[in-house]
Parts: C-alpha cells; structure tokens; sequence
C-alpha cells in the first residue's frame, strides 16, 4: 500500500515509502522529524504548517505527501544558514514577534513568501497576507513590524 | 510612548530581547507533540456525540480487531481510583461536586464527553479504530442556558441532584436595601458575558509513561501547572505523589486553558500503565472545541442607585453563571473572581451580589485569561455608560466621580478586598489626552459626513493580581496554596541557575528572570539559565496563571537573590578579613566601603563557596538558596483604555480606527515584554467584543467546532494601539511590581462595546452584546432606522 517519493527538503533529497494518505506535514515531523512545522488546527485556517513548496507558501496540512513528490520544500529549519540566522528569523527576535513561539515557523514562512513576492509591501498589505496565520499571544502588532523589517533588510542586502 | 531602545541583554527596567526566541524562530522549540519516547503508542478518544444520553452499550470488538490497534479500553478497562477533581469549594455557597469519571460509565453530559481510548501504532490507525468503536446512546433532554437550566422543570444534568443548581455564591453589605431605596435613580441593565473557547494556538496534548518496574510514571504535557497535575495523578490513578514527574515541554499557549488537571492527562497514564508502553494524545482543533475548558458564559442583571452626580450610592448584581456540566479544576471560583471585582475602581460602599451556578449540558467553563475579573469589568464599564446616558453626562465625568482616590489607599472594598495602590484619574487624563478625546466631536462629525457612525469609548478598569495569599485562597475554599518557590544556585564557575515554579508559555521568564538576576546579584544575563515546569526538580511551583508569575515567582527570586547576596557578603568579609559591616555592594561584589582594590565579585565568591576551604564559623559550602514566598496581599493594576470606531451602515462592520491603552502595572522589568502582553491581551479582548462566541444549538450540538465557525483575530483584523504606561508601585512586594498578563483582555472589551453603543447613540441604541459580528449590528442599524 506504500507509494515511494522522493522530495527534497532544505536542499536535500528525501526517498521514501508513504501510505499515500499521510499528509505532507505528517511526512515532514514524523519521518523526516521535522518537527520545527507544527499543526494548529484540521480545517487549514490557522497556517502553523504553512512551508514553502516550490518556492511558494503552501499549508501542508493540505497537502498529500504523494502530491509533493519531485517537489522541493522548504521549511523553517532550512531558513538559517551556517548558524547564522536567516532576516525573517532575525527580524521576528528583534521585533519580540513572538512569545510561545508555536505559529511563529508558518507565520515567518508566509512572511517570507510576502516579501519574496512583493519586496514593498505596505503594512496593509502584509497584514492582509498574514489573514491565514493566526496568533494567540502577540496582538499581531509585533509580526506586521517583523515582516515589515525583514522586507527591508533584504532589500539593502 | 517613547521607543525603547532594545537591548541584547541588560537589567531590570531594560527592553532585553528574548533569550528564548532562537529555539522557536529556528524550529527548535521541543513541544509535546514532537516528543517521541521508545515504543510509544497513539491514542483517540472515541467522545460523544449527543448533549445528553444515556449510554446502553460500548462495542469494541471491531476496532480491537483492526490491525495495528492495540487496545480499547472504557471506563470499565481503565483503572482508576476516583474522577476529575475540582479543588474549588467556595464556602457558604452549597457547592456540588458530581463525579466526573475518566471515561463516561452510563450517562454523558455534553458533546465531546470521551467515552473510550483508542491505543494504536499511529494516529492514523487510531483514528480508524475509533471510527470502528460503536456505542449505543439513548439520547436525553439538554439544557445549555445557565437561566434556563436553573428554571423551574428543566431537565436535569445530574439525575441525583433535584435541580441544576451548582453553587451560589451571596455577598451583600449592612444597609444595602436603604441605601438603594434611598437613591435619587436607578439604572438597569442586562449584560451577556458569552461563552469562548480560550483557543492557544496549540491544542493540548500529553504523553503517559508508567514504568511497570518500579511503578514511576512521567507525565509530558502542555501544561501551565505541572505540579497540581502530579499531585492529581496521585490521587486519580492511585499512586505514590513521590513516583509522578511531570514534565512540561514547551507550551504553546495556555491563556487560562491549560491552568487545569484534564481527564486525558489521567488517561494516557493509567493506559500506559495497562498497555505497558508510553501513550501519546494530541488533541485535534476540532476536539479542542469541546474538549478544552471554555470561558464567561455569564449573564449579568444590574441595578445602580445613582444620585444627579452620577455617582453610585448602591449597587446590585443578580448574575447567572454556565458551569458547565462537570466543575473542572476551579471552576467555581472563576465566577467568585468575578463577585470580588464587581465594584471594578469605584468607591461602591453597598453593594448586593447574587452568583446563581448552574450545570448545562455544556463543556465545562473555568479560567480564560481573565478569569472570572473581564465579566466584573465588562459589566461594570457598561453600567457606567448607561449611568452617563441615563443622566446625559460624560462618561468620563461619571467614572471620576466613582472614582477610588489615591489618597484612599490602601483602599478596603464592599466585597472584602484591599486594593494595594492607585491612582485612577492619572491613568484617565493621560488617556484622554493621547486619544485626543476632547477632539472627538469634530472627528464624529468628519465620518457622519462621510455616512458613517463613529464612536468612542473608555474602559477604566482594575484587576485583582498577584494569586494569591495562601490564607485567601483558603478562605475563598481553592484547595490550594498561592505562594510561589524559587532557587537560585551559583556554580564554581560563578554562571547561575535559576529554578522557578512559574511555569511560562510566551511570557519570556527566561529573560526577565536573567535581567532580575544580573541588576540584583551582579550575574551578567547571558550568565543565567531558568529552569521550570519540570517537578523533578523543583520542590513545588503553583505555575503560571493570574497574572502571578512576576508578583509572586518574581519576587521569590529576588527574595532568594537577596539571601545568596548575603550569604556571599559573610565569606568576602571572612576573605577579606574584615567585619560583614565594612563591605558595600557595588553591584556585582562585595568590597570594603572606600577601597575598590579590596574587594570580591560574586564569581569569586561562588568559586570560594564551593571549595570551601575558607569559609566563616557555621556557614555551609555553595551559594544557593531557596525562598518560598506566600504575598501578603493581592495586587491592583489598573488603567484606562480608550477606543474609536467608525460602523459602516451598509456592512455593519465595526473597524475600530483608534486604540489606546494607558495602563499601570507598577514598576516593570521589561517594558518590550509588557508590551507584547498588553497587545496580546487588547486583541483577545477584542475578539470577544467582535468575533468570538461559542455557541451551542437547542439540541446541545456545538454550532462552533472549528476555527472556521469560530473567530479569532487575524492580523487584518486588529487595529495599530497606542501604549502607555503609569507607574504606581504595589506596596505588597519588596519589588513594586503588579503584573500584566490579563489587562488588555479585561479592559479591552467593554471599551470597544462602549465605543459602537456611542456610535449608534444617536439611533437610540443604548447596549449591544457581544459579539458584535456585522450581521449583529447591521440588524440593529435596519431596526433602529425602520
């Protein structure tokens, strides 16, 4: 009943057999162990799972392992590089655009699929971006100025 | 206000960035659901689908056939000692504690209820064996209305009580009948305070793992009460309290939702303990709607006597509050909280409160953030408009009028309490003044001409803070202590550990419990580690809830820092050969008063009290301490919120265009910090006042089962906030500090409610109900217009 993909995630190349039920987040925290993804909800409305899937935000709680197959994925443990934090991630600690931390890995990589997209995003438009990733703890307040931070700082490196 | 520059480490009273943070921006962060322990099994709960039913049988076979699952087991398989334990029992108020078993025996009592457990190999399969359990219900008549539950006829609960009455809690000052028969006016209003769902943005979840051996089991769950959970395992499933470790994992969330001892917590232990390897549960969002605690759900009727002034000479409370159908940790004194703080800041000296609790065929309600304070203020906030309408003042001159004055501090209120400090009219004025009320006229009118009400609303607002002296909690009948511990231990190398028995999830203790250790014991920031939410290693911690953690576990730190410090002062005194009373302390060492050559840092001293092979006569090796500290009094922050809307007639929408919150939680540790708690809870708040309900049709089915039906607040939806801060020490610690956790929440609703009431004022529109969702008020815009 397995199917075999092969996805690769952070720049590395996965094989492996899937029930061809199992959704992309379960593959991604249960056998790759990438935990950093976490699961707010079961109607794909919160956007804690969101990753990238060929470079755009997707939620991958809605998304069948078996559809990533040949597919690159990135998700927020592949945002640093070399210990050094990624502006996204460097952004939201600077900006306290969080506190329990648990939306913040699908709330930095719609973030990011923000300004990958549209570099001058108003803050309107970055809140009306973020619609899909809800936060219980900061107000959202603290995000939008993160988001807003890390546009910029991309855009000067 | 000012920006704060912010800092990557720093003292008290400094905007320190979060030492925290790394491990969540990069997908570090160790939550309970990305725990996996060695041949660990998953769990589903089968639960009920029916508000009220009686169960006639449970048919497991064909799931226990199904390959890959490995149990199923019901209350008549799952071994435990007793139920669920509430631990509150307000005195006078002929409380009843129904049984609320693990797993349902013959009778549910609300949809969600669990009725069996499900062990597999994945939650996959686990979820296709519950799919398999068949249970046979006789459904029974519900009841979900508190009002309605405890009328005349109305179907029962709990068949073994005559009525549905849960408790009754009664307070009313000599002379009140008088004095409200004596009033000038009365003024009457019925506020709904509706039920929602606190909704952390992760669900609960827990791993039991009972070791058959020697009879240990460890409990990994999301929790803000590590230690009431074990002392529960205990006694729920029968064991030595010394054989429980609780471990908490990273939280993410709580918001009064995880201040709690669960059925499933109970559960996956005792069906580790059967199945002999660890079981896992993690809670859908979907079953978080009817599994999880609720909040409010109270219905309030008041009565104020008032003279011309404004100012109320007595006042009454007849209120109805939705228990649920079981009474979960606290339950009852959730509402309790509310009786305390019906008085809100005004000098009320006759008051009369009735608190009628009624069970429902309901999730059962107990602590969201808040807890029992938003449904005093919310009311209270509302009365006041209706006293400034009724005698068409300002309302900002019938709040100052009912004011308590600075100089009445400390100040013993109608319902028993002692407000620490405050100064109400400060925080008024300044608010007033950066929302520009005086201004607001000429903005009305600027959106009227653009076809659209605009209105503004205040919400002065205090809070009873710091839970709580352990002599209160007593006599309030919460079965449990509010002190807080604390242990503070320097290593050879001078670096320090801090374990406390507040129990985080986003507050960030880590950081501000570093910048009280750096500006108190001289141990640079990045120097410290908090420890927490681990009972292996602490003696007792009460948690984290009721905006406590800095007012009581805070200022167990600093108590223990104090003790280490002196404790240091007496081995650099015998080191430096000198008289305890020679040294003064610079900061971070001790030095002989006027010679800085002849002095030693608490490195030094730390390193020196670990060898020590120069310690003075009777003093023990190590510089560590413990402190246990019990308040001797609540603390009061306070403040006023003032918010602007603009209601579109055509939609109904209420956008709120202006919000400012001015608030006093006496000195502050970490300004960022606050900030960020005060945002949090100003949105929460709104989401009641806009969004969020929980609802429950006739037949008991929950109507608001995912984030879909319920609401919460995404980023488009929340306005930018104007913060400010007075500041007004508590005198009930060494440290003047308050707390901040619950403000926003508790003021920020009635704020925005008074707020869309000024808007359509002039519709003759005098109260709206939460929440004020756009087809709400677009129906009362057609009928006051029609």
């Amino acid at each position: 009943m397995g199917q075999t993909i092969t996805v690769t995630v952070n720049g590395t190349a996965h094989t492996a057999e899937v029930d061809p039920r199992t959704l992309l987040v379960h593959f991604l925290r249960e056998q790759l162990t990438l935990t950093g993804t976490h699961i707010g909800c079961d109607t794909s409305t919160c956007g804690c799972c969101t990753v990238h899937l060929d470079g755009e935000p997707v939620l991958s709680c809605s998304v069948l392992a078996v559809q990533a197959d040949g597919c690159a994925v990135r998700t927020v443990e592949g945002l640093a590089e070399g210990g050094e934090l990624h502006p996204i991630q460097q952004a939201f600690h600077e900006n306290h655009g969080l506190q329990c931390g648990f939306c913040t890995p699908g709330m930095m990589m719609t973030g990011l699929g923000v300004i990958e997209q549209n570099p001058n995003a108003a803050d309107e438009e970055i809140r009306e971006a973020l619609e899909g990733n809800l936060c219980r703890c900061t107000g959202y307040q603290n995000i939008v100025a993160a988001v807003r931070s890390a546009a910029d700082q991309m855009a000067r490196s | 206000m000012a920006t704060v520059e912010r800092k990557t480490g720093g003292g008290i009273g400094e905007a320190v960035l979060r030492k925290e943070d790394r491990k969540f921006v990069t997908g570090e962060g160790r939550y309970v659901d990305d725990l996996r322990l060695p041949g660990m099994l998953h769990a589903v709960f089968v639960r009920s689908p029916f508000g009220h039913a009686r169960i006639t049988g449970i048919d497991t076979a064909a799931a226990e056939a199904l390959p890959g699952v490995h149990r199923v087991l019901t209350h008549a398989t799952l071994p435990a000692e007793t139920g669920v334990l509430c631990a509150s029992n307000p005195p006078g108020s002929d409380v009843r504690q129904p049984e609320q078993p693990l797993l349902a025996r013959d009778e549910v009592r609300y949809v969600g209820e669990p009725v069996a457990i499900v062990i597999a190999d994945d939650r996959y399969l686990a979820r296709d064996g519950a799919d398999l359990v068949h249970v046979d219900y006789d459904p029974l008549p519900v009841v979900c209305d508190a009002e309605a539950a405890l009328a005349d006829g109305a179907p029962l609960v709990h068949s073994e009580y005559p009525d549905n009455a849960a408790a009754t809690l009664f307070h009313e000052t000599d002379g009140f009948a008088e004095a409200l028969a004596g009033a000038a006016r009365t003024v009457e209003l019925r506020v709904v305070n509706q039920r929602v769902t606190p909704m952390p943005m992760e669900t609960r979840g827990c791993i039991g793992d009972w070791q058959q051996s020697t009879g240990e089991v460890t409990l990994h769950t999301s929790t803000q009460v590590a230690h009431f959970v074990r002392t529960f395992i205990s006694f729920v499933c029968g064991t030595s309290e010394a054989k429980v470790r609780v471990v908490t994992p990273d939280v993410g969330g709580g918001f009064g939702a995880k201040l709690n001892t669960y059925r499933e917590e109970f559960a996956v232990c005792s069906a580790s303990r059967v199945l002999g390897v660890p079981v896992k549960w993690i809670e859908d969002r979907s079953e978080n709607a009817v599994a999880t605690i609720h909040g409010r759900d109270q219905i309030q009727y008041y009565t104020a006597g008032v003279d011309e002034s404004g100012r109320i000479v007595a006042l009454k409370l007849e209120a109805f509050q939705n228990n649920g159908a079981y009474h979960q940790l606290l339950t009852p004194t959730i509402s309790h909280l509310t009786v305390f703080m019906v008085p809100g800041c005004y000098d009320i000296q006759n008051i009369s409160i009735r608190m009628r609790q009624a069970f429902t065929n309901t999730t059962p309600t107990d602590a969201y953030r808040g807890a029992g304070r938003p449904e005093a203020t919310h009311g209270i906030e509302r009365l006041m408009d209706a006293i400034a309408d009724d005698l068409g003042l300002d309302p900002a001159e019938v709040r100052r009028v009912n004011f308590i004055k600075p100089e009445q501090f400390p100040y013993s209120s109608s319902t028993g309490l002692v407000y620490d400090s405050g100064d109400y009219d400060t925080t008024l004025d300044e608010a007033l003044r950066l929302a520009d009320y005086a201004g607001f006229a000429a903005r009305r009118a600027a959106s009227e001409a653009n076809g659209r009400y605009r209105g503004i609303g205040l919400s002065t607002y205090v809070e009873v803070c710091g839970l709580a002296p352990s002599a209160v909690t007593a006599a309030i009948g919460v079965g449990a202590p509010g002190w807080e511990h604390s242990t503070v231990r320097l290593h050879p190398t001078g670096k320090a550990t801090v374990i406390t028995g507040t129990s985080p999830h986003g507050q960030g203790h880590a950081t501000s419990w570093s910048q009280i250790v750096q500006t108190e014991l001289g141990v640079p920031f990045e120097d410290v580690e908090v420890i927490h939410g681990d009972t292996a290693f602490q003696p007792y911690g009460l948690g984290t809830y009721g905006s406590r953690s800095l007012a009581v576990g805070g200022v167990a730190l600093y108590r223990s820092l104090g003790k280490v410090r002196e404790k240091a002062r007496e081995i650099a005194a015998n080191l430096l050969e000198c008289s305890v009373d020679d040294l003064e302390w610079t900061g971070s060492s001790w030095q002989v008063k006027g010679s800085p050559d002849r002095a030693k840092t608490i490195q030094e001293l730390a390193g020196a009290a670990w060898a020590a092979s120069s310690m003075p006569e009777g003093v023990e090796p190590v510089l560590e301490a413990t402190t246990f500290h019990d308040p001797p009094n609540f603390t009061f922050p306070f403040g006023t919120h003032v918010c602007e809307v603009e209601i579109d007639p055509d939609t109904g929408r209420v956008e709120i265009v202006n919000y400012t919150a001015v608030d006093d939680c006496g000195n502050v540790i970490n300004p960022m910090i606050v900030d960020g708690q005060v945002h949090g809870g100003i949105i929460q708040g709104l989401g009641q006042a806009l969004y969020e309900e929980t609802v429950y049709g006739e037949d008991g089915q929950m109507l608001t089962p995912t984030l879909v039906e319920y609401l919460v607040p995404s980023a488009a939806d929340v306005p930018p906030m104007t913060l400010a801060r007075t500041t007004t020490p508590s005198p009930s610690n060494p440290m003047g500090v308050k707390g901040i956790g619950e403000a926003g929440t508790i003021a920020a609703s009635a704020a925005i409610v008074n707020a869309a009431v000024d808007a359509l004022s002039g519709l003759g529109v005098r109260h709206l109900e939460m929440p004020m969702q756009p087809a709400r008020i677009w129906n009362v815009i057609q009928e006051a217009t029609s």
